[in-house]
């Protein structure tokens, strides 16, 4: 496992959020990833980590307390939104592939579009990117054509063709098959190897075990609390953390 | 047993039930056809739609001009040819594709048989039974050109070939209106089918523009487009086409930036336009609807700025499911146009009616309505055709990712 550089990738400060219905879904979240670091966020349902995690790329606006990501502040200029996007990039739990796109074309899309690369350039890097995630035959097909596991894996590496360099997960492997989550949890094992940072909503305890630098819970719009695997998974200092645990594991 | 024979046994006759049925239904049918067929073969009188064959074509577009219409109907068909060519010689990257598939050998026999068929029905001077010839010879042409050699077109080169058709529609206004070194003829003295073609279209073209804003419009987050979009939308749609067509001859010349609607003609088309769009904004907005979320956020989470994402990713979805609506739209558009007779243009109905008023062809109704009704139908059929068509091409296996 690589370690972490003392670089902070992201910074989240006291983070609050309202919804348009004035459902406060963040109570002062804060959390700090520092360069090529696996962060792994646990909590129940509800508790807010998708929208937590969602703020990082700004697909979800938030009103108080501030986010650094990369560097960039995040605000409501549109200029800063743009540039953080490229940086970081995203994998949903539905996988949201573009389904009247081949598979080639679903990962060189934005590359050509927003970075402008050539796109013979791109397809070589594609390629590439199939290969690693054991998919190279699928280029042709169309994402209606594969299974959940290979959706998955092609839309990691269609975040993994923008270079970027914080890569979110939320829940990659709550749709799917159980005799897929391993394809699919391997390929991410095989990333968090290399300088890429990434944070993961997941309820693998495998995974956060085993992969993850730090383990974090969030509950009621919070983070609660925030360890190495080990202490969080055997000796956690909350109450609500213990609940937590006594209910998943 | 013959395999047909079998199959039709198998299918009209299987049960008792349904052999009575099946006789019952032959019987009506064939009755209603006999009939049909009596009356258009021994009781009709087609010498109104013989003598006035140019008239319901082009109206009274001046004789020694017509040329450029023929020269347009060549341009239109070489490209029809080309593009049909196109398609088949540039199957989806996962299909293997047939040049000539069945269905294209049946059009072509078909089309040849009409070409032959027509100018002898219309006792068309043998001039003209040429030009029709020469005109289905070179629609053959084209598609095989382009099916046989198109394949060597670059993606680059496709999107240039695409490019012919808004070429091709600038050059068929400069045809047909004049100007650039040729005579104008001015719009009063368009009619027949050719004015029917133009306005309907004319508002197609530019109805989906404008539909496609008003649906992004009518989603917006932006509270005045929203309201507006929708005001406007259920305006339009809440008033009867023949009013707006009356209220347009009358207020349009005032609403729209000098010397843009000057004729009675252009006036009516953005009418349609108007109209249309708000009808199209609705079928749009259902494809919109039906298009997940996450789509969209995950075109933003790779860093496509909104208007990219719409055009790459949610659009194309969007348009793929709303195609059926939208070609319904359109063909009901199509038939619209036969509302400008009540605002005294003559499109093919209107010139309809001034034939039917001719004394000299007293009674003759039925003749000229039935072939009214064979033309818009050809002209819906056509529609439909390309729609399903293309709604094939657009559909991979597309089911979306999310469920
Ligand atoms: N668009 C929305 N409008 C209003 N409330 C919302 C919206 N999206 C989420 N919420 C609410 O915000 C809270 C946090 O939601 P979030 O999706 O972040 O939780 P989560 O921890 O990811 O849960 P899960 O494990 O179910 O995915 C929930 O109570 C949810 O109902
Ligand atoms: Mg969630």
């Amino acid at each position: 496992m690589s370690q972490p550089s003392s670089e902070l990738m992201i910074e989240a400060r006291a983070v609050e959020k309202w919804y348009p219905n004035g459902f406060q879904a963040l109570r002062g979240a804060s959390l700090t990833v520092r360069r090529g670091e696996v962060v792994v966020i646990m909590g129940p349902s509800g508790s807010g980590k998708s929208t937590f995690i969602r703020t990082f790329n700004a697909l979800e606006d938030f009103q108080k307390g501030s986010i650094t990501v990369d560097g960039i502040v995040l605000s409501n200029d549109l200029r800063n939104i743009d540039a953080v996007r490229r940086e970081v990039g995203m994998v949903f739990q539905q996988f949201n592939l573009f389904p009247h796109l081949s598979v080639l074309d679903n990962l060189t899309l934005a590359p050509v579009l927003v970075r402008k690369r050539p796109k013979a350039e791109v397809e070589q890097q594609a390629w590439a990117l199939l290969e690693r995630v054991g998919i190279a035959e699928q280029a042709g097909k169309y994402p209606g054509q594969l299974s959940g596991g290979q959706q998955q894996r092609v839309a990691i590496a269609r975040a993994l063709c923008m270079e970027p360099r914080i890569l979110l997960f939320d829940e990659p492997t709550s749709s799917l098959d159980p005799e897929m989550v391993r394809e699919v949890l391997e390929v991410m094992q095989n990333l968090a190897a290399e300088d890429i940072t990434m944070v993961v909503v997941t309820h693998e305890v495998k995974f956060a075990r085993h992969v993850a630098h730090r383990v974090v819970l969030m509950a009621d719009g919070e983070v609660v609390e925030e360890a190495e695997p080990e202490l969080f998974f055997t000796n956690p200092s909350h109450q609500r953390t213990r609940r937590f645990l006594d209910q998943i594991l | 047993m013959n395999p047909l024979l079998r199959r039709l046994r198998a299918e009209l006759f299987a049960t008792r039930a349904d052999a009575a049925l099946s006789l019952v239904l032959i019987s009506l049918i064939s009755l209603a056809a006999i009939g049909c067929l009596r009356w258009v073969l021994t009781q009709a009188q087609w010498a109104v739609v013989k003598v006035n064959s140019t008239l319901f074509a082009v109206g009274r577009y001046p004789v020694e001009q017509q040329w450029r219409l023929w020269l347009l109907t060549a341009l239109l068909v070489a490209a029809s040819g080309a593009t049909w060519g196109l398609i088949r010689a540039h199957p989806r990257p996962d299909r293997t594709g047939v040049l000539w598939p069945r269905n294209d050998r049946l059009a072509v026999g078909l089309l040849s048989l009409i070409a032959l068929a027509l100018p002898w029905a219309l006792d068309l001077n043998l001039a003209i039974a040429g030009r029709w010839w020469g005109l289905t010879v070179l629609l053959v042409f084209c598609r095989w050109l382009a099916g046989r050699y198109g394949a060597r077109l670059s993606p680059a080169g496709q999107r240039l070939a695409a490019l012919v058709w808004p070429v091709l529609y600038l050059v068929g206004m400069v045809l047909i209106s004049g100007g650039l070194g040729l005579v104008t003829v001015s719009p009063s003295e368009w009619g027949g089918l050719m004015l029917t073609l133009l306005a309907s279209s004319f508002a197609i073209l530019l109805c989906f523009p404008i539909g496609v804003l008003l649906a992004l419009g009518r989603r917006s987050d932006l509270p005045l487009l929203r309201w507006g979009s929708v005001l406007y939308i259920e305006f339009i749609r809440g008033a009867p086409l023949i009013t707006l067509l009356f209220l347009g001859q009358n207020i349009l010349g005032f609403l729209l930036p000098g010397g843009l609607a000057p004729e009675r003609v252009w006036r009516a088309a953005w009418v349609l336009t108007f109209f249309a769009a708000a009808y199209l904004a609705e079928a749009v907005r259902s494809g919109l609807a039906a298009v997940p979320r996450g789509q969209l956020e995950a075109a933003r989470s790779l860093g496509l700025s909104y208007p990219k994402a719409l055009q790459h990713v949610v659009l194309p979805q969007a348009l793929r499911v709303a195609l059926p609506a939208i070609v319904g739209q359109f063909i009901s558009l199509l038939q619209d146009t036969t509302l400008l007779s009540l605002i005294g243009l003559l499109e093919l109905l209107g010139t309809a009616r001034t034939v039917m008023a001719n004394p000299a062809f007293l009674g003759r109704n039925g003749e000229v309505y039935l072939t009214l009704a064979v033309l818009f139908w050809g002209c819906c059929a056509a529609l439909g055709l390309g729609s399903r068509a293309l709604e094939r091409r657009l559909d991979p296996h597309a089911v979306p990712s999310a469920t």
